[in-house]
């Protein structure tokens, strides 16, 4: 039996036809794009259909708004700093408390350098509250940092409001869309998104390319400076093999892009369903009437999840959780605890997240294994008596340290 | 992933002894459900003989907190109580054939566990003052507690200070950062300011030899830590820093006993000892082989002795005056 694959808001496969598509550009088609003789000429067409398709993916209005990069994480770097060395006389940045890292570690290593960081928070389905939003929003603010949608619990943020908003005031703002990208109809030429950022292998191109949509007309200050690749914007020799993967991946994601709107959703659906019919003391984590359509995360609770993980593996199940464990942290994931989701609960939510490669029969069968797995680790847990939870399982068991 | 070894899978994959036992007469609740690892332990034990005739567990946490608390229960049966309590949660983590840096905690809960059930047995109030922060050196498995209280205890300014008084930061030194975050807050804390060059000054003398600890033997049974009167517990940790003494001699080092206050017990260490690279294994060593004879979480703190008794004499006259 082949193992299941439900990791894809961590990465993805590379698609077949993406990775045929770069085999040349590691063989004969070598050259450099920025020399002039015919070698590097092939290659620099090559990028340039790449542009192309990046832009018809993200409905941008210009392909020179495309900036290629070496990663998501590049990408939220560049225009964060951007719009802090663009408007030095700006010192405060709003973003939100469940953020990717890649943006979260960024703004508190800011802070540290003097300038003020708005975190957003969230109510406990991971949504946003507009009002506090709009009170922050000030000549002060360079820039406003919004995902488009969680990574952990696929909820969606009202991105285009939110930039409509900034940019009556005046203000940058740029959107991490590394997990809606691919999954989600984009049309930024006609939103008042200034920058945004994607991630190649969150959509089945490979990981070490990412991209900057950047704005006609938004001031910029490039992150790395040197040869004058990407207009001056990104210096350093393109990754061309990955960068012409990720205009194949483009392409292929806006062709699948109803696909991953109806069966993908309809698998995500299913998985959902079947499993919290099958397992009691269980919820869905996030907002379940707006999210991507890839994602379940669901907290099994009284458990911890990576030992749900360990077990899973052992079937040949791969998912991930926001378990303190599984990142070595001391504490759940941050967006477990924004939502306010109690420990017991936070460390035992397992992220189910699909792709277009997954089939209706491999969900069945996930549904068929998790159970007995949640089952057997309730057996062990202290909070667990022989039908279901203790009675007052936080003063029944109650360890000394906290 | 976790590079857990086939024990340690083994364990988690089947553990021994899962559930609670039927007429336990001994439990003991430890963890932290905000961590996510807790542990519930039960014992059987023989009021005779002190023998513990079954073990059970229920663990809310990760595989290796499973696997350690499986580990225990088989470690312990047929044991009597001062048997069981010489148990270290190195042995825990050597029985499971090691445990990955970040997870030797697990290994610690399962100490403090079968502690706590011996207490509850013995009618006896088990109270841990364990703290634990975010793990910073992984090379080492420092945290960040460690950390802070060495650089406060020692006035420490610089990374490299840092590295030879608790040893982190001196394996990959990727975690330089993080230090020097924490230096930062503790020397504003105290009116400075922490100003490094982007690299270290070049012109070491060479590293002195290593220092080694023969392996710990297992130290006398410990009564709990409630039973020993003060003098008693002064003589215990004297009688463990006498044992150490002749190891670190043999390398041209000492290591003496300054004073203690509470939990905190304050050595000073001399000649080839004292900021050689090895330093905090030797603390550490004696500080696991101090918490094992006594029953009862203590922390080494390595001090300047000049210095330290400069601080007395000064508070000392601030009392007096």
């Amino acid at each position: 039996m082949n193992d299941i694959y439900l990791d894809n808001n961590a990465t993805t496969k590379c698609d077949p036809l993406v990775v045929e598509a770069m085999l040349p550009f590691f063989t004969e088609q070598f050259g450099n794009p920025s020399s002039l003789h015919s070698f590097g000429n092939k290659v620099g067409h090559a990028l340039k259909n790449a542009r192309k398709s990046v832009q018809k993916l993200i409905g941008a209005e210009h392909d020179s708004e495309i900036i290629f990069t070496s990663c998501g994480s590049e990408s939220d770097s560049t225009a964060i700093m951007s719009a802090l060395k663009a408007q030095p006389n700006r010192t405060e940045i709003i973003t939100t408390v469940v953020e990717h890292p890649a943006v979260l570690n960024l703004c508190e290593y800011l802070e540290t350098e003097g300038y003020t960081v708005h975190k957003l928070k969230v109510d406990g389905k991971g949504n946003l509250d507009m009002d506090e939003y709009k009170s922050l929003l000030s000549d002060n603010v360079a820039v406003v940092s919004v995902m488009w949608a969680n990574n952990e619990t696929g909820t969606i943020f009202p991105v285009e409001e939110m930039a409509e908003l900034a940019d009556e005031a005046g203000v940058v703002f740029h959107t991490d869309a590394v997990q809606a990208v691919g999954k989600l109809p984009i049309d930024l030429e006609n939103s008042a998104i200034h920058m945004l950022s994607i991630s190649g292998h969150k959509l089945h191109a490979p990981k070490g390319v990412g991209v900057l949509y950047l704005k006609r007309g938004v001031r910029f200050r490039p992150l790395l400076r040197g040869g004058h690749q990407e207009r001056g914007r990104r210096a350093g020799t393109e990754n061309v093999a990955s960068i012409v993967g990720l205009g194949v991946a483009a392409e292929l994601a806006l062709q699948n892009m109803e696909h991953e709107n109806t069966v993908v959703k309809a698998m995500r659906d299913r998985l959902q369903e079947g499993i919290l019919a099958a397992v009691p003391n269980a919820f869905v984590t996030g907002n379940p009437d707006n999210r991507l359509p890839n994602t379940a995360n669901i907290a099994f609770e009284y458990i911890e999840g990576e030992a749900i993980l360990l077990l899973m593996n052992k079937m040949g199940i791969a998912a991930s959780s926001g378990s303190a464990c599984t990142s070595g942290s001391l504490e759940p994931s941050h967006v477990m605890k924004a939502m306010g989701i109690p420990y017991t609960a936070a460390h035992g939510t397992v992220r189910f997240s699909l792709s277009r490669y997954n089939t209706m029969e491999e969900v069945e069968r996930v549904i068929e294994e998790v159970p007995p797995i949640v089952a057997k680790l309730r057996k062990l847990s202290p909070y667990w008596g022989e039908n279901g939870p203790v009675e007052n399982p936080e003063q029944a068991f109650a360890p000394v340290y906290a | 992933m976790w590079d857990y070894s086939e024990t340690v899978k083994e364990h988690f994959y089947n553990p021994k002894n899962a559930g609670a036992i039927d007429e336990a007469n001994a439990v003991g609740d430890v963890g932290s459900i905000s961590c996510g690892d807790a542990l519930r332990l039960t014992l059987k034990v023989e009021p005779e003989t002190e023998i513990i005739l079954d073990a059970g567990f229920q663990t809310f946490g990760c595989g290796s907190a499973i696997a350690s608390s499986s580990a225990l229960t088989e470690m312990v049966k047929g044991k009597t109580l001062d048997e069981a309590l010489q148990i270290s949660n190195q042995d825990i983590a050597d029985f499971l054939d090691g445990l990955p840096p970040e997870k030797m905690h697990c290994s610690v809960m399962g100490r403090e566990a079968l502690q706590a059930a011996v207490a509850n047995y013995r009618g006896e109030e088990w109270v841990d003052d364990h703290e634990e922060g975010a793990l910073v050196c992984k090379c080492f498995a420092i945290d960040e507690v460690m950390i802070r209280d060495t650089i406060r205890e020692n006035n420490l300014s610089s990374v490299q200070d840092v590295t030879n008084y608790t040893k982190a930061g001196g394996g990959c030194s990727s975690c330089h950062e993080g230090i020097e975050n924490i230096l930062m807050e503790e020397m504003q804390a105290r009116g400075e300011s922490f100003m490094p060059g982007a690299i270290q000054k070049k012109a070491k003398p060479a590293a002195q030899p290593l220092v080694t600890l023969e392996t710990p033997e297992p130290a006398p049974a410990a009564p709990a830590a409630g039973g020993m009167s003060a003098f008693q517990r002064y003589k215990k940790i004297e009688e463990v820093i006498e044992k150490i003494r002749p190891n670190l001699q043999a390398d041209r080092g000492d290591c003496e006993l300054l004073d203690i206050d509470g939990k905190n017990i304050y050595v000073s260490l001399i000649g080839a000892c004292s900021g050689c690279q090895m330093a905090a294994m030797t603390v550490g060593g004696i500080q696991q082989k101090m918490i094992e004879a006594l029953g009862e979480f203590v922390k080494i703190i390595p001090v300047d002795k000049a210095q330290y008794a400069a601080q007395l004499a000064q508070k000392q006259a601030t009392a007096s005056a």
